[in-house]
């Protein structure tokens, strides 16, 4: 043991040398994850967060899949002025289901953790179609292709029950009404009832009375954003860490 | 390394380090070219014009990926199968077979992730975006990679292993710990190219900042540091400045980076606990980066007077300097007060390239200027003029890069949380875009810079490995010794 500790012997043994290089490097990440899953205060006890519905999910996925987090982060931080620029700081509790997490690291454009609901659908369609028509300093690109491709819908089960295999509480009746649900969330005349029942406060988008498309689930994805959790309601025990 | 010259040189492997360099070199070009155009689309937004696989946000994992897995990663694959084959004395271990199939995989691998990122294809993790089916790849060439580099170890004829390997190996094993970590996902089924974390939330945060720090502690630093070690003393023909203290660099500098993570998450949700962890080992990995800033530095005692006449040992000197500044500027960055101000903002970028331009890219240049004329037996490069006008058009590329990031970041921060005499925040979020426009297109211009100066490079390379006057026989003959 005590020749583990020795310079000499190690660098002329390799084995041993990369046996303490990985016993090395292990203990620091061991020492800062594993108590993240152990400590049970470590996500908040707030009401109202759910899983995404799926045309929000669906959103999430196209969200991720043009890399909005290279200019936009998710996370409100708990300094003064960003509570008041965004809103309430974020807690762990309101990513709890987000895979892959999206809190980003560079602002190019605002914080969209507490997006949802700030603006209007009509707002959020004209602004990703034409960026620049709504905010002249605007930087973003155009996705107006979005509102020309129709959503893939044929893998929502699916993904459902991915999520569900990874404690995702979704049950099997949402795996079962997934795609009615998602169809339901982007059509105006559709009856919402079972859908909002399933997924409270899920924002009904417009849509183009056709089919559905990838620009229609971001939507919906943006304007569920920050939305689940009343703070009205919250008190200051149920968001101690 | 002397002492050694009476004995036969064995046959090594000298045709993959050739090709890696090649490579690198071909892919250092594609990442500045990358990083140009971004820079442009963020100066002059038309510039995306609306096609899915031009805009930023697929665009920039293409540029990352690039310079860090594309340009630094073949970088670092052919010079540690040359450092491990001439420290050891022992030709690579497996074969020319082995060898080959971990340079293609590698290929490969880059140009797969390239592909899938513009066509959509994204975990949607920073440093980490490729998917599940190109991870596997890459784990299957990295298990080669290693199985090759720690099999010539194995193999050596030297009693000790060199420093510069340890490096070397640290960097291998560390980066398939933390690729296999981060990398955990469940595909939607064998045939789609989508998946899901297995972690959410502030854990997927904690794994992904975990890896990603690491992917600049062991990935740009410490296999850049086994470069270090081994082409400083080369070049400068003098020993390493301590032993004493490349032990200490080397065995602080694995245990204290891996804590560093959570700075990337400072004021988020993630619980404060891990935060002043992240903080304190941070600050504290200012001590080792800067044991082997001085290490590095030192080793050229009395040799100084290489600088002017080693284009070599001038950049990779300017490199050791520029790795000192931003290890200096990372714990500042981290500490929750400045970071506070700092994160979200362009001065994280401009510290990102300060190691990346500084550090990664001219270490890698001042080994590929030694490298060529030994790799392709020449007598010295084609011109040392065209490596100077590299050195200046790069360096002053890279201060350009550097001063528009700190001004552009730090008033964005300061703008952010500025407020007027009433008690309102004083500036929407859009007037903190427009305000930073000209500092855009300064970047785009030190970017611009940087890439001419790679480009002269390529030209000065390629006229060396080509051009009668540095073949061997046509130079005094005791000028091909000091080559070799």
């Amino acid at each position: 043991m005590r020749k583990l500790f020795s310079q000499e012997f190690l660098e002329k043994n390799a084995f041993a040398l990369l046996l303490m290089t990985l016993i090395t490097v292990a203990i620091g990440g061991l020492v800062e994850i594993v108590p993240l899953y152990t400590i049970e205060t470590t996500v908040e006890r707030v009401k109202g967060v759910r899983p995404y519905s799926p045309l929000e999910l669906a959103g999430r996925d196209i969200y991720v899949r043009e890399g909005c987090y290279t200019c936009h982060s998710q996370q409100v931080r708990a300094l003064r002025d960003e509570v008041e620029r965004y809103g309430h700081y974020s807690l762990v509790a309101e990513s709890m289901y987000d895979r892959p997490f999206q809190w980003g690291s560079k602002r190019i454009g605002p914080d969209l953790a507490r997006v949802g609901g700030k603006y209007s659908n009509d707002w959020h369609y004209g602004h990703l179609i034409n960026p620049q028509a709504l905010v002249p300093e605007s930087l973003m690109p155009r996705y107006a292709f979005l509102a020309e491709k129709a959503l893939v819908t044929t893998d929502i089960e699916r993904k459902l029950s991915v999520l569900r295999v990874m404690g995702v509480p979704y049950s099997e009746e949402h795996v079962r009404n997934a795609r009615a649900d998602l169809e339901a969330q982007a059509d105006p005349k559709a009856d919402t009832d079972a859908l909002l029942k399933r997924y409270p406060r899920a924002v009904v988008v417009p849509g183009n009375g056709q089919r559905v498309t990838e620009l229609d689930a971001l939507v919906a994805y943006l304007q569920v954003l920050g939305t689940m959790v009343d703070f009205a309601t919250v008190t200051a025990e149920q968001k101690r860490q | 390394m002397s002492g050694t010259a009476a004995r036969p040189m064995p046959d090594y492997n000298e045709e993959i380090v050739r090709k890696c360099i090649i490579a690198a070199m071909f892919w250092a070009v594609v990442a500045f070219l990358a990083g140009v155009w971004l820079a442009a689309e963020l100066a002059w937004p038309a510039l995306n014009f609306g096609l899915p696989w031009l805009n930023f946000g697929r665009l920039r994992p293409v540029h990352t990926s690039a310079a860090i897995f594309a340009f630094g990663g073949t970088a670092l694959i052919g010079t540690a199968f040359h450092v491990v084959q001439r420290t050891c004395r022992a030709r690579l271990f497996g074969g020319d077979a082995l060898a080959d199939f971990v340079f293609w995989g590698y290929q490969f691998f880059i140009v797969m992730a390239a592909l899938s990122y513009l066509m959509g294809y994204t975990q949607g993790q920073e440093y980490a975006e490729p998917e599940w089916f190109i991870d596997l790849w890459l784990t299957i060439v990295w298990v080669a990679f290693a199985v090759a580099f720690i099999g010539t170890v194995f193999m050596r004829e030297e009693e000790h292993i060199y420093v510069a390997n340890w490096f070397y190996m640290a960097f291998i094993l560390t980066v398939a710990v933390l690729h296999l970590g981060n990398n955990l996902v469940i595909p939607l089924s064998p045939y789609s190219g989508k998946s899901y974390q297995l972690a959410a939330g502030v854990q997927n945060a904690m794994i992904q900042w975990w890896y990603g720090h690491n992917a600049v502690g062991f990935f740009l630093t410490a296999g850049f540091l086994g470069m270090m070690y081994y082409f400083i003393p080369k070049a400068a023909n003098r020993p390493v400045y301590s032993y004493r203290l490349s032990v200490v660099h080397f065995w602080s500098l694995v245990f204290l980076y891996m804590w560093a993570g959570p700075h990337h998450l400072h004021w988020t949700a993630l619980p404060d606990w891990a935060q002043v962890l992240g903080m304190a080992f941070s600050i504290m990995l200012w001590m080792p980066s800067w044991g082997g800033m001085i290490n590095g530095l030192m080793t050229l005692s009395g040799a100084w007077d290489k600088l002017r006449t080693d284009a070599s040992l001038r950049f990779s000197v300017t490199a050791v300097g520029f790795y000192g500044m931003s290890t200096f500027e990372g714990p500042v960055m981290s500490i929750r007060e400045v970071n506070a101000l700092s994160h979200y903002t362009d001065w994280t970028v401009g510290h990102v390239h300060s190691g990346a331009l500084g550090w990664v890219a001219f270490i890698s240049f001042g080994a590929v200027y030694y490298l060529v004329p030994v790799l392709w037996k020449r007598s010295g490069l084609y011109s040392l003029r065209l490596a100077n006008w590299h050195y200046w058009i790069a360096t002053l590329g890279i201060v350009f890069y550097i001063t528009a990031m700190w001004v552009a970041g730090i008033m964005q921060g300061l703008m952010w949380r500025a407020y007027d005499g009433f008690g309102f925040l004083q500036y929407s979020f859009a007037e903190s875009v427009n305000a930073v426009h000209p500092y855009y297109v300064i970047r785009f211009l030190g970017g611009v810079l940087f890439l001419t100066g790679a480009l002269i490079m390529v030209y000065n390379l390629v006229q060396t490995v080509r051009s009668p006057a540095t073949r061997p026989e046509a130079m005094p003959a005791g000028a091909v010794a000091a080559g070799a």
